[in-house]
């Protein structure tokens, strides 16, 4: 297959690969970075919204008179004013920004009000009046599977309230099974698990007399939010502005267009006035969209070599009220299966079942680390079984590049078993695994994830996925516009560095713009680990383009035919002279005499990738990445407690264009697949969130942190941009079962069940004591 | 809403004459009355540590804090840590260790590693994780928060 863009150069760089500071951390240390909440507009309004105690309910009526005739309340919307439905997938358009005919759980909006401050709005929301009726509540998946009474939404299948099912089967995995040497089989149920930002949600919206309606939001996907409340607001969206300020950190939960974003546009638009809506920490909790509650069946077949011959998967998870991005989570954790080994014959099953739960949805490693977390435990018992190190498991059955997978993903790079060989040598596993004391195991976990989803949500209109624009006027200065959303991960720096990179010049010259849907070019945002593969291709090509034109300029003042002519540090020079240069700003000023500033506009289009097969399109993606975890942990027997003592994280993201950037996502990807191990649940009782708040949704305190290691041994990728992939979901995924296997390794037992609570595992050592058979302390 | 009530009080060095309902919170008089927005609001509940300022150079959760409780007291956020346009040693470290992702917890960390440097110049490993733990970051894990403050550290006499 072509290459869709041309060769990446290969280096050395001045800037790409080093340790590039974010462009705005200046800002960010000294508290001038601008977020949503700092924002203040004149005569600007407090939003709040009133939720719903009940998980199940019919709204027979709303009785909004006294909440309206209270002094200072402007308005009050209920969800008939603007009942158009929405979500982030235009199949599965089920959510309202108000509720309308029922409340499907606690925590759904019921009522939007705005008001002259907070007190007055919170006071009007007491005096909202409902009549309802009780409905059956769902909390659990294995009920609604089955038909049910009073389903949640339209009926799903057999009048149940099952969202999405997905069955595949490639190749026969039957037959495989019936002549495997090995066979493992690991049922594993996860807690679900959100995102936990530090910002708040909130927006701000103002409508103004001229007609148009500018909506800030923290959000990390503008230009979705942009099209819904289009959409729901029956507005143009050539008359709707989004800006986007500095986001205090997404995970995939500020990726979904929120309801209480078009709520809030919505009162701005009834009262003609600006209106800032800050959600508080239990509202969030119940915002939710974090990683779905799952239970899933993973059975693996193995020859007598240690060659895999089948997976067969089942998954049920837990969607919640809405399905938001479930229909891909659906395939996800199935398909994400798919790499980093070969395997010949694969079957799955999955349901995603609606609750009357907040919503689940995309969540950091999005469809992947469940499934993951399942496989990798499987293989460590296969390996087990068969008498094979881990690590030769493993590397006997990696992927090779420029292959395709059964269900017809395109492998193009890999740099797969330099992950294993460098997470073996650099933890000196072969004289730890099965040799350390009991109470101090290794274990190995590996990854696989996509570098950007090569499907758009949207097909229509046909655009790129990512456009960039570049604007370079006299003073030397250049403006970046682009609607990629850096919600923390760098991705302006990242910007900023390739077009510094490609021109030469110094990083200090290039300043990205606020994200401004007026101005930026459309990229559709910071999900599914796309920025950097696409929005850097995007960038490198409005750069080059620029870069001729400069080069042409600085021909003609040399003299010199631009072929002889290469791009220097601030300067164009001689390819074999170097001594003989124009500098950056004299190029510029002649390649500007007649046209005045330079601009240019470079995108990136992904091409049709996977099969043509129902549901083929989930999972494809232009690049993976790979991963190869070893943990060591120390596990306390008597109390259950384990302590991570050290993460060894080989990555192959490509070339690591900012390592600081690289190394950062990797050691906060940790940290979060830690906490999902380890400590952090949704914690409900039938339908009610008993947790919703940051004391007892338990993150990883700094002194639970590990040592971690970063090994980046990823050869460059022929499409990515400079050789790079992905390093924002993937290095997630690997975390959790390498301490899973680590544990087994330290004290002999599975998990099947996250959180791994320190009372969880106390009970299962004590269970495997009382059977009477010793781990390790007979070795 | 009871009525204001005057309110005196030095921020970031200078004195300030206000006037603030019993019940207002200090971090809502600092973000909305004197648009010190520096000062994060990340859980209302003194869970995250989004809002530490100093009170009389002491780290304190301004969202659990009366502003009337600190009337007459000297109260310094991110924005008096340093003449503005400069960075502290600290900050500089945050900036060149990549300390800051989303940056929203940042101005909590920097003013309680601030304070944690000020007065332990050379603090150990284990009081470093002890100090940062009332303050949530859901980015970093904070591996370079601690490298940067370990680096001021290093560096400092």
């Amino acid at each position: 297959m072509a290459s869709p863009t041309p060769p990446s150069p290969t280096g050395p760089f001045r800037l790409l690969g080093h340790r590039i500071p974010y462009v705005e951390g200046p800002l960010k240390v000294t508290g001038r970075a601008e977020y949503t909440d700092d924002l203040r507009r004149p005569g600007m309004l407090v939003g709040k919204l009133l939720r719903s105690p009940w998980p199940h309910a019919r709204l027979l009526s709303i009785d909004t008179r006294r909440a309206r005739a209270m002094p200072g309340v402007v308005t009050v919307l209920t969800g008939e004013r603007y009942p158009t439905p929405f979500g982030v997938l235009p199949i599965t358009h089920d959510e309202t920004a108000i509720a309308v005919g029922k409340a499907r759980y606690i925590g759904d909006i019921l009522a939007a009000v705005a008001a002259v401050d907070e007190l007055t709005a919170e006071r009007a929301l007491t005096a909202i009046e409902f009549h309802i009726e009780p409905l059956p509540e769902y909390a659990d998946p294995r009920v609604g599977a089955e038909p049910v009474a009073e389903p949640i939404h339209a009926p799903g299948l057999r009048g149940s309230n099952v969202q999405k099912e997905v069955v595949q089967h490639f190749g026969d995995v039957d037959a495989a099974f019936a002549q495997a040497a090995f066979t493992a089989r690991v049922r594993c149920r996860f807690a679900g698990v959100t995102h936990a930002f530090t910002e708040p949600l909130v927006t701000l919206a103002e409508a103004t007399p001229d007609g148009r309606l500018t909506v800030y939001s923290a959000t990390q996907v503008p230009h979705y939010l942009h099209r819904t409340l289009s959409e729901v607001l029956h507005l143009p969206m050539h008359r709707i502005r989004v800006v986007k300020p500095e986001v205090g950190g997404g995970f995939g939960g500020k990726s979904d267009p929120l309801p209480h974003e078009i709520a809030c546009a919505a009162l701005s638009l009834e009262t003609g006035r600006p209106v800032k809506m800050l959600l508080d920490r239990e509202e969030i909790f119940y915002t939710n969209h974090g990683r779905h509650p799952t239970e899933n069946v993973v059975r693996i077949a193995m020859d007598r070599d240690g060659h895999l011959l089948a997976y067969d998967i089942e998954a049920l998870l837990e969607g919640g009220a809405w399905s938001s991005f479930g229909t891909v989570t659906t395939y996800y954790n199935g398909v994400l299966a798919m790499g980093p080994y070969r395997v010949p014959n694969f079957r799955y099953r999955g349901r995603r079942v609606y609750t009357n739960r907040p919503p689940s949805g995309a969540m950091r490693a999005h469809g992947g680390t469940n499934i993951r977390y399942s496989i990798e435990v499987a293989l460590d018992e296969l390996a087990e079984h068969a008498q094979l190190d881990p690590f030769d498991l493993r590397s006997r059955n990696a992927l090779p590049p420029c292959s395709t997978t059964i269900n017809q993903f395109r492998i193009t790079s890999t740099s797969f078993l330099r992950c294993l060989d460098a997470a073996r040598r650099a933890s000196e596993w072969d004289t730890k695994f099965r040799c350390l004391p009991y109470g101090r195991g290794v274990g190995l976990g590996c990854g696989f994830y996509i570098s950007g989803s090569n499907s758009p949500i949207h097909f229509t209109p046909v655009m790129p996925q990512s456009t960039v624009h570049l604007k370079i006027d006299m003073d030397g200065g250049i403006t970046v516009h682009s609607m990629q959303a850096d919600i923390g991960q760098g991705s302006n720096t990242l910007l900023a560095a390739i077009v510094a990179e490609v021109l030469g010049a110094d990083l200090d010259r290039v300043h990205v713009q606020r994200v401004d849907s007026d101005v930026s070019p459309i990229d559709i945002g910071s999900y599914s680990s796309r920025v950097t593969f696409m929005m850097g291709n995007a960038a490198r090509r409005a750069a080059e383009e620029i870069r001729a034109r400069l080069v042409n300029a600085a021909a003609e003042l040399l003299r010199r035919p631009p072929s002889e002519l290469r791009v220097g540090h601030e300067r164009i020079e001689v390819a074999d002279q170097p001594q003989v240069a124009v500098s950056f700003l004299d190029a510029l000023h002649k390649a500007m005499e007649n046209s005045g500033a330079l601009t240019a506009s470079g995108s990136f289009s992904t091409q049709k990738l996977g099969g043509d097969f129902k549901g083929a399109r989930a999972g494809t993606a232009p690049a993976y990445s790979f991963a190869a975890y070893v943990a060591q942990v120390r596990v306390d027997s008597e109390t259950g407690m384990v302590t991570v003592e050290k993460v060894w994280a080989a990555f192959d993201c490509g070339r690591a264009l900012n390592r600081l950037a690289v190394e950062g996502q990797i050691e906060g990807a940790i940290h979060m697949g830690l906490g999902q191990l380890l400590s952090e649940t949704m914690n409900y009782r039938a339908s009610r969130l008993m947790n919703p708040a940051l004391l007892d949704y338990k993150i990883l305190a700094p002194d639970q942190m590990p040592e971690v290691e970063v090994l980046l041994v990823g050869e460059d990728d022929p499409e990515g941009p400079f050789g790079a992939k992905e390093a924002g979901e993937g290095p997630l995924v690997a975390t959790l079962p390498a301490v899973a296997n680590a544990i087994y390794d330290a004290v002999g037992v599975r998990c099947r069940e996250l959180p791994v609570t320190p009372d969880r595992l106390e009970r299962l050592v004590r269970a495997r004591r009382a059977e009477g058979y010793a781990w390790k302390e007979d070795r | 809403m009871s009525r204001d009530r005057p309110l005196e009080l030095t921020v970031n060095d200078q004195p300030v004459e206000s006037a603030a309902p019993e019940e207002r919170i200090l971090l809502d008089f600092l973000r909305e009355d004197l648009e010190l927005v520096g000062t994060k609001r990340g859980c209302d509940l003194g869970t995250c540590g989004c809002c530490t300022v100093w009170v009389d150079g002491r780290p304190t959760l301004s969202c659990l804090t009366l502003a009337h409780l600190v009337k007459g007291r000297s109260v310094t956020t991110i924005e008096g840590l340093a003449p503005p346009t400069r960075l502290t040693a600290l900050q500089r470290a945050f900036v060149e260790h990549g300390a800051t992702q989303c940056g929203f917890c940042t101005p909590g960390f920097i003013m309680t590693a601030s304070a944690l440097l000020r007065d332990h110049p050379h603090p150990s490993r284990p009081q470093i994780l002890r100090v940062i733990g009332g303050n949530l970051c859901r980015c970093t894990g904070y591996t370079k928060i601690i490298e940067a403050i370990e680096a001021v550290a290093r560096e400092s006499t």
